[in-house]
C-alpha cells in the first residue's frame, strides 16, 4: 500500500470534498501543512491577518456559496484566536471544518510551547470537536468532519491535528462512505404530521408564515414563494429568514422581532395560526414568550429536533428540512381565503411603515435606497450594530440580492471579514460590506487582505462617532448616560458629556487616509447629495477595496424598537 | 421539579465525559449523579445520570443530548422497570464497645457488609438503592459522631421481567 505523510492525506482530502480555498495562517505546529500546500496548485490558500477574521471570511464564504469553508491555524494562540468565529458561525448554523496545529502527541500536558486544549475550549461551540489520536485515523477523522459540517443543522468542525501525526507515514486511503452510529440527521419529512398542520392552515382565518435562516441554508427560497403564491398567506420572517423570499413580495411584511415592523410584529400578536419554518425563536424574535403569539396554534418546522418546544411550546413538532417539508406541503395546500386579514395587514402597513426618526440630510435609508436602486445582482453583508438593524429594515433581496449577518452571536468584527470571504467565493458579484465605525475597527488589518487578493469590495462605513446600538439603549432607558459609547474621547474631554458635535477632537483614525495606506481607496461623504458620486467612484475602483465613510449624526435611533423582556406589541414607535 | 434518571450509551472516547458534563453545566441543568463505564463493547460507554427538572427541561435535556454526535442512544429510565444500585462505603470511627455491638446490629437488618474494622473503627459496604444509603447515613450520622462516607452514584438497568423495580 503507498505510504504518505499526514499531510499528504490531508490536501488529498481537501481536494476530494471539492475544497478550492483555504483560509490558513501558518505557525510553528502547521509548517508540515503549509509546505505541503505550497507544492500543488489546486488549491488556494488566503492569508487573513488574524485567525478571528480568516474563520468569519471562511464563514463568508460558507454562507454565500454554500460549500464548506476551511481554516487552518496553528496551536496555542493561533487556535484561541478562532474562538469567536467558530461561535459566530455555530449560532447561525454555517458548515466549517477549523483545522488547528497541536503539540507532538507525547508533550500534550506538558505545557508545550504553543499548547492550548483547543477541543476542550470550544466544547460548547462547535457541533463536532475531535483530535487526531493515531495516523491510521486521520483519513476517517477528515471524511466525518465534513460530513457533520455540512449535514443536517450544518456547523462548525474542529479538527485538532498533532505535528508528529502530520509527518507520519500511513495509508493514502481517504474513505468514501460515513458512518457514525451516533450522528444520523434525517431530513425526510412525517407526512402524517404535515397534513395535520395543513389541516390546521385550513381552519384558520388569519394564518401567517414565520420562516427563519433555516429556509435560507436549505435553499427553499422557490419552493417557500411557490407556497405563499398557491396559498395566498402572508410572510414574516426573521432576521436570518430575510431574503428568503422576495421583500417587494406582494405578501411579504417584513421581520419580526425586538427592530421588526409594525405590521410583522402585530400579525404575530393577532394570528390565529403560526406556521413557523426554520427558525428556533430566538429571544430577539419572540420577546415576552407569554405573550407571543398568545392567540395562535403554532406549527413548527425545523430540523433539529432541539429548535422545537425549547422555547416557544408548539401544537404541531415536524423534524425535517426546510426545503423537504415544503416541496411536500405544496402538494396538500389550497388557496385560502385571506381577504378580510389581509386588509387588516395592510391597515397596520399604512400606519406604521417602516421609517427613520430624521429624513433630513445623510440617514442610512438613504444610503440603502441608493443600493437598492443601484444594484441588482450583490451580496450585503454586515456588521453589528444599529447600521445592521437598518440594513434588515430598509434592504430589498430577491433572488440575485443576498444578506450576509451574524445573527444569534451578533459579533461586531464579522462583517468586513465576511465580505472578503462572500467576494473569495463570488468573484462575479458585486460585495457591499455595510459597517460601523466600531466593528469595523475590530477588524480593520483585513483592509491587507483584501489588497494582497485584489477584491473591490464596496465597504460602506456608517461612522456617527459612537457605539451607536449601545448609545440607543442609553437615550431610551439609562437617562442618556452615555458611558463608554464615544469613539471620539480624548483623554481631556469631559467623562460625562452627552457625546460628539463640530468642537470635538478630530476622529481618530482618518479612515480615508488608512485605506490609501493599505493601499485601498476612501472617499468621505458628509452630505446625501455625494451618495451616488462615491459609489460611482467606488465602482471604478476594480483592484482594491474602497471606504465609503459616510459621516451621520449620532443621534439616529432604530425604531421600533421591543425593550427586552417586553411583549412584542409593546413597541417604541417613535422618539 | 423531579428527580429523572436516564441512561446514555455514548462512545468510549477521550473528552465525551467532558462533553455531557459540560453540556450540564452551560446550559444550567440540574445534574445530580452521573456515573459511567465500559460496557460489553469496549467503544461503548453507558452513564447512569440523575438529575432534576421540570417536564419542559427534561424534554429538551434529551434532545440535547441525542443532538451530541458521541451519543449512540439515550434512555430515558424515570418510569421503567429497572435494577438501579449505589455502592456506598461508610467508615465509623472512635467506637465504643457498646457502639459496635450496635453497628453489627445495623449491618444485619439493613443487609450491609462490614468488610474491615479494628477495635475502635467499622467499615461498611452497602450495595443498596439509593433511598435506602440515604436512610443508613441519616441513621448513622445521628447515632455516631466521627463517620465518612464515600458513593458512588446509582447504576442502572433495564429488568428482564419488566415488573421489578
Amino acid at each position: 500500500m503507498k505510504q504518505v505523510r499526514g499531510t499528504s492525506l490531508l490536501v488529498k482530502a481537501l481536494r476530494e470534498e471539492g475544497v478550492d480555498t483555504v483560509f490558513g495562517y501558518p505557525g510553528g505546529l502547521v509548517t508540515d501543512i503549509f509546505d505541503e500546500l505550497y507544492l500543488q496548485d489546486a488549491i488556494k490558500v488566503i492569508l487573513p491577518r488574524h485567525e478571528q477574521a480568516l474563520v468569519h471570511e471562511a464563514d463568508g464564504y460558507a454562507r454565500s456559496t454554500g460549500k464548506v469553508g476551511v481554516c487552518l491555524v496553528t496551536g496555542g494562540p493561533g487556535a484561541t484566536n478562532m474562538v469567536t468565529g467558530i461561535a459566530t458561525a455555530y449560532y447561525d448554523s454555517v458548515p466549517l471544518v477549523c483545522l488547528s496545529g497541536q503539540v507532538t502527541s507525547n508533550l500534550i500536558g506538558d505545557d508545550a510551547f504553543q499548547e492550548a486544549d483547543i477541543i476542550g475550549i470550544t466544547r460548547s461551540i462547535c457541533k463536532y470537536g475531535v483530535i487526531v489520536n493515531e495516523r491510521k485515523n486521520l483519513g476517517k477523522i477528515l471524511k466525518e468532519a465534513f460530513y457533520i459540517a455540512r449535514t443536517g443543522k450544518p456547523g462548525p468542525v474542529l479538527v485538532d491535528l498533532p505535528k508528529n501525526i502530520m509527518v507520519e507515514l500511513g495509508s493514502d486511503d481517504y474513505p468514501e462512505t460515513v458512518n457514525l452510529r451516533g450522528y444520523k440527521p434525517s431530513t425526510k419529512v412525517h407526512i402524517g404530521q404535515l397534513k395535520k398542520a395543513v389541516d390546521l392552515l385550513k381552519a384558520s382565518q388569519k394564518p401567517i408564515f414565520l420562516i427563519g435562516g433555516g429556509v435560507n441554508i436549505a435553499g427553499a427560497s422557490a419552493e417557500l414563494t411557490k407556497l405563499v403564491d398557491l396559498t395566498k398567506i402572508p410572510v414574516v420572517t426573521t432576521m436570518m429568514g430575510k431574503g428568503s423570499i422576495d421583500t417587494k413580495h406582494a405578501y411579504y411584511l417584513g421581520n419580526v422581532g425586538m427592530h421588526g415592523s409594525y405590521a410583522a410584529n402585530m400579525a404575530i400578536t393577532e394570528c390565529d395560526l403560526l406556521f413557523s419554518i426554520g427558525t428556533r425563536f430566538s429571544d430577539r424574535v419572540t420577546s415576552k414568550i407569554s405573550e407571543f403569539a398568545r392567540k395562535a396554534k403554532i406549527v413548527h418546522i425545523d430540523i433539529d429536533t432541539a429548535s422545537i418546544s425549547k422555547n416557544i411550546k408548539v401544537d404541531i413538532p415536524i423534524v425535517a428540512d426546510a426545503k423537504e417539508a415544503i416541496e411536500a406541503m405544496l402538494k396538500y395546500v389550497k388557496e385560502h381565503d385571506t381577504t378580510e386579514w389581509l386588509k387588516q395587514l395592510e391597515t397596520w402597513k399604512a400606519s406604521h411603515p417602516l421609517t427613520m426618526q430624521n429624513n433630513q440630510g445623510l440617514t442610512a435609508k438613504k444610503i440603502l435606497d441608493h443600493i437598492n436602486e443601484t444594484f441588482n445582482d450583490a451580496i450585503i453583508v454586515t456588521d453589528v450594530g444599529q447600521h445592521q438593524m437598518w440594513t434588515t429594515q430598509f434592504l430589498e433581496l430577491n433572488e440575485n440580492m443576498k444578506l450576509l449577518t451574524s445573527g444569534g452571536m451578533g459579533t461586531m468584527g464579522y462583517g468586513f471579514p465576511a465580505a472578503i470571504g462572500a467576494k473569495i467565493g463570488n468573484q462575479e458579484k458585486q460585495i457591499i460590506c455595510i459597517s460601523g465605525d466600531g466593528g469595523m475597527q475590530m477588524n480593520i488589518q483585513e483592509l491587507a487582505t483584501a489588497v494582497a487578493e485584489e477584491l473591490p469590495v464596496i465597504i460602506c462605513l456608517f461612522n456617527n462617532s459612537s457605539l451607536g446600538m449601545v448609545r440607543q439603549v442609553q437615550t431610551l432607558f439609562y437617562e442618556k448616560h452615555y458611558s463608554s459609547v464615544c469613539t471620539r474621547r480624548r483623554k481631556a474631554c469631559d467623562l460625562r458629556c452627552s457625546g460628539s458635535s463640530d468642537q470635538c477632537p478630530v476622529y481618530s483614525p482618518d479612515f480615508v487616509a488608512l485605506a490609501k495606506s493599505y493601499g485601498a481607496e476612501g472617499i468621505r461623504v458628509t452630505s446625501d447629495k455625494e451618495i451616488g458620486t462615491a459609489f460611482e467612484e467606488a465602482l471604478k475602483n476594480t483592484k482594491s477595496p474602497t471606504i465609503i465613510e459616510f459621516i451621520m449624526d449620532k443621534d439616529e435611533l432604530v425604531l421600533p424598537m421591543v425593550q427586552g423582556g417586553k411583549p412584542l406589541y409593546n413597541m417604541i414607535l417613535e422618539y | 421539579m423531579e428527580k429523572r434518571w436516564i441512561s446514555l450509551f455514548v462512545e468510549n472516547d477521550i473528552g465525551v465525559l467532558a462533553k455531557i458534563s459540560g453540556l450540564f453545566a452551560g446550559k444550567a441543568y440540574n445534574l445530580e449523579s452521573l456515573t459511567v463505564g465500559m460496557t460489553e463493547d469496549e467503544t461503548v460507554s453507558r452513564m447512569t445520570i440523575r438529575l432534576k427538572s421540570d417536564d419542559e427541561t427534561f424534554e429538551q435535556i434529551k434532545k440535547q443530548l441525542n443532538r451530541c454526535v458521541e451519543v449512540i442512544k439515550v434512555i430515558d429510565f424515570t418510569n421503567s422497570p429497572i435494577h438501579m444500585k449505589e455502592l456506598l462505603f461508610v467508615k465509623i470511627r472512635k467506637c465504643s464497645k457498646g457502639d459496635m455491638e450496635e453497628l453489627y446490629r445495623i449491618a444485619e437488618v439493613f443487609g450491609v457488609s462490614i468488610i474491615d474494622y479494628d477495635p475502635e473503627s467499622v467499615l461498611m459496604e452497602c450495595v443498596q438503592t439509593e433511598s435506602k444509603n440515604n436512610d443508613l447515613i441519616n441513621l448513622l450520622s445521628s447515632d455516631f459522631k466521627t463517620i465518612e462516607v464515600v458513593r458512588g452514584g446509582s447504576v442502572a438497568i433495564e429488568s428482564i421481567s419488566k415488573t421489578e423495580w
